[in-house]
């Protein structure tokens, strides 16, 4: 009796202060949901849907099927793009993790001077794409320029370019979520190691890394996503440069990742590729969402091990 | 006793050699904004060649460089330094504003819309802008938010994921007793998301407006594309513009421009440091 009573209470409490909120629709969730639907639903929806279609401009599209598609997959520059792309993301997922776990696992040893160190180690990551782009073509271009070289003269500066331009930016944003994780390995833990005469290593691969999983598959699914969404620092570090010309006319910017890909097809050749264009870039959506997806299985099952 | 001094000064020893060695990185680390800043003082002809040495003698222009970036390319820099302060500005309070009001409602009527809506901003986050850019600039286009003022609107739809997400994620963790406490004394649903809400969503309002900050200021692509170019640039679309539609370009001014652009990011970040390291964090581990 004295616990449905209870219940009672609760149910009309909530909905006291559940039902005067309904009323306040208008002022409350429509302004961010209909910039929301200007922003984002429309578009995406509208975006899907041109995907099947040939158009020049969004009025006149005339629906063609799975052309588009197939025209995206037959495109030499977008599949030597994913690869490109593929590639610079694992390279660049494997340094900037292993780096910015050393980081970490240095500051949180206790030595003096340790939060100087962790403000200088994160502060490029506020610089944005661009401007980090050309301070690093800058410095790339007055290395070798002793060498009578250029940046945008061979694929492989290019790639390593980015990936140091990267690593750069980078690891102090994952540092600070390593050292997050570090810090909130329990002490006792740590202790009873010591007592039973680990030794700093066995400590580290048997005690920390466990308890540190988590904040490890953030940043590899963190820096993974970045890799694959990269764009300003593509665009302005090499622009894709150089080109190599095919047998069939076509070009393929070497250093072209596919965010730039997709950018180039919509806004650089013919009007015409735009269908192309706006089908690859559903497929860029597809990998992105799926690489989100796996991550969200990852971390759900880890919670489940916990 | 006196080995265990002796480990002790062997651990003080590591570390030193640890610390030292940070150092050196570090300054490693600081050493690619140094070299922008002293090239901003250098003549354009030796930056491609003598990028490492010292602006001195015939290399040194003084503020040379600053006074030629400032009005280099037939569009004042200063604008464009406007442009990105009210687009960042504007659009920052809007997100922060609309999207917590929306967050609250989501969270607390939890209605069949409620959730739809709710699922669309998390589904928003793992979409990657190329697959609406095109789409989104054309809204835009057709619907007159192509200026600096109204292009906030553009930034709250499209950045509205994140910020719900998280800020429905705090106001869960919000004991409902204060809420139905205030409407018991007779608040509205207003007096009490602006006097008793809001008040406690500051933590969550500090981390979204940080993450959000960060965005905008530094966002390129979104508008390049939706802004009208001729008439209105951001700082990140100035640079560019300058490196891309010139055939010499002139180095020494876009060093300045850099160095310029950078200054604020860096009194903003030295002066809420904390705030931003945990905002950081935090969007990173939610999102």
């Amino acid at each position: 009796m004295k616990e449905n009573n209870k219940l009672d209470v609760k149910v009309t409490n909530s909905s006291m202060v559940t039902r005067p909120i309904r009323r306040c629709f208008p002022i409350f969730l429509l302004p961010t949901f209909a910039a929301f639907f200007i922003g984002f639903i429309y578009p995406f929806l509208k975006g899907i849907y041109l995907s099947f279609c040939k158009f020049v401009t969004t009025s006149n599209a005339t629906f063609i099927g799975f052309d588009n598609y197939i025209k995206a997959f037959n495109d030499a520059s977008f599949r030597h793009a994913f690869g490109y792309t593929a590639l610079y993301a694992v390279v660049s997922l494997v340094l900037i993790n292993l780096i910015a776990f050393l980081l970490a696992y240095l500051l949180t040893q206790g030595l003096k001077g340790t939060n100087i160190f962790r403000t200088v180690f994160f502060m490029p990551n506020l610089i944005g794409g661009i401007v980090l782009g050309y301070i690093w073509s800058m410095i790339f271009n007055g290395i070798l320029s002793r060498y009578n070289t250029s940046i945008l003269l061979e694929t492989k500066y290019g790639f390593w370019g980015l990936v140091v331009l990267m690593c750069w930016q980078q690891i102090g944003y994952m540092m600070i979520i390593y050292i997050a994780g570090l810090q909130s390995v329990p002490g006792d833990l740590m202790e009873a190691a010591v007592i039973d005469g680990a030794s700093r290593w066995q400590t580290l691969i048997h005690v920390t890394l466990p308890n540190v999983m988590p904040s490890i598959t953030i940043c590899m699914f963190l820096s993974l996503t970045n890799g694959f969404k990269l764009f300003d620092q593509n665009l302005a570090l090499t622009g894709g440069q150089p080109f190599k010309f095919m047998a069939d006319g076509t070009q393929i910017r070497t250093t072209e990742m596919l965010a730039l890909n997709i950018y180039n097809t919509f806004y650089g050749q013919a009007a015409s590729a735009k269908g192309v264009a706006q089908a690859k870039a559903v497929l860029f959506f597809i990998l992105v969402a799926a690489i989100s997806l796996i991550q969200l299985k990852a971390t759900k099952s880890k919670e489940v091990q916990q | 006793m006196s080995k265990k001094m002796q480990t002790k000064t062997d651990t003080n020893r590591k570390k030193m050699a640890v610390t030292v060695c940070l150092t050196i990185v570090s300054v490693i680390y600081v050493m690619p904004l140094l070299m922008v800043l002293m090239n901003s003082f250098k003549n354009n002809r030796y930056i491609k060649t003598e990028a490492f040495s010292l602006p001195t003698g015939d290399m040194f222009v003084g503020m040379g460089n600053y006074i030629k970036g400032m009005t280099f390319g037939n569009y004042p820099f200063m604008k464009s330094v406007a442009f990105s302060l009210i687009i960042t500005i504007v659009s920052t309070f809007l997100i922060l504003l609309c999207t917590s009001m929306a967050a609250w409602y989501v969270a607390r009527v939890n209605s069949l819309f409620c959730k739809i809506c709710y699922y669309l901003f998390v589904f928003s986050m793992v979409v990657p802008f190329q697959m609406v850019m095109y789409t989104l600039s054309k809204t835009a286009d057709s619907l007159d938010l192509n200026t600096p003022f109204t292009i906030p609107i553009i930034y709250l739809g499209f950045g509205a994921g994140l910020a719900s997400f998280m800020f429905v994620g705090f106001v869960k963790s919000l004991p409902l007793e204060i809420e139905e406490a205030a409407a018991i004394d007779g608040c509205g649903p207003l007096r009490t998301f602006f006097l008793v809400v809001l008040p406690m969503l500051k933590p969550t309002m500090i981390s979204v407006g940080i993450l959000e900050i960060m965005w905008i200021w530094n966002d390129y692509l979104l508008p390049y594309l939706v802004l009208d170019r001729k008439k209105y640039m951001t700082i990140p679309i100035h640079i560019q513009y300058l490196q891309g539609s010139y055939g010499s370009v002139d180095l020494g001014a876009i060093m300045a421009l850099i160095v310029v652009s950078i200054i604020p990011i860096i009194v903003f970040y030295m002066s809420c440091q904390k705030y931003i390291i945990k905002g950081v964090a935090a969007g990173a581990v939610k999102g």
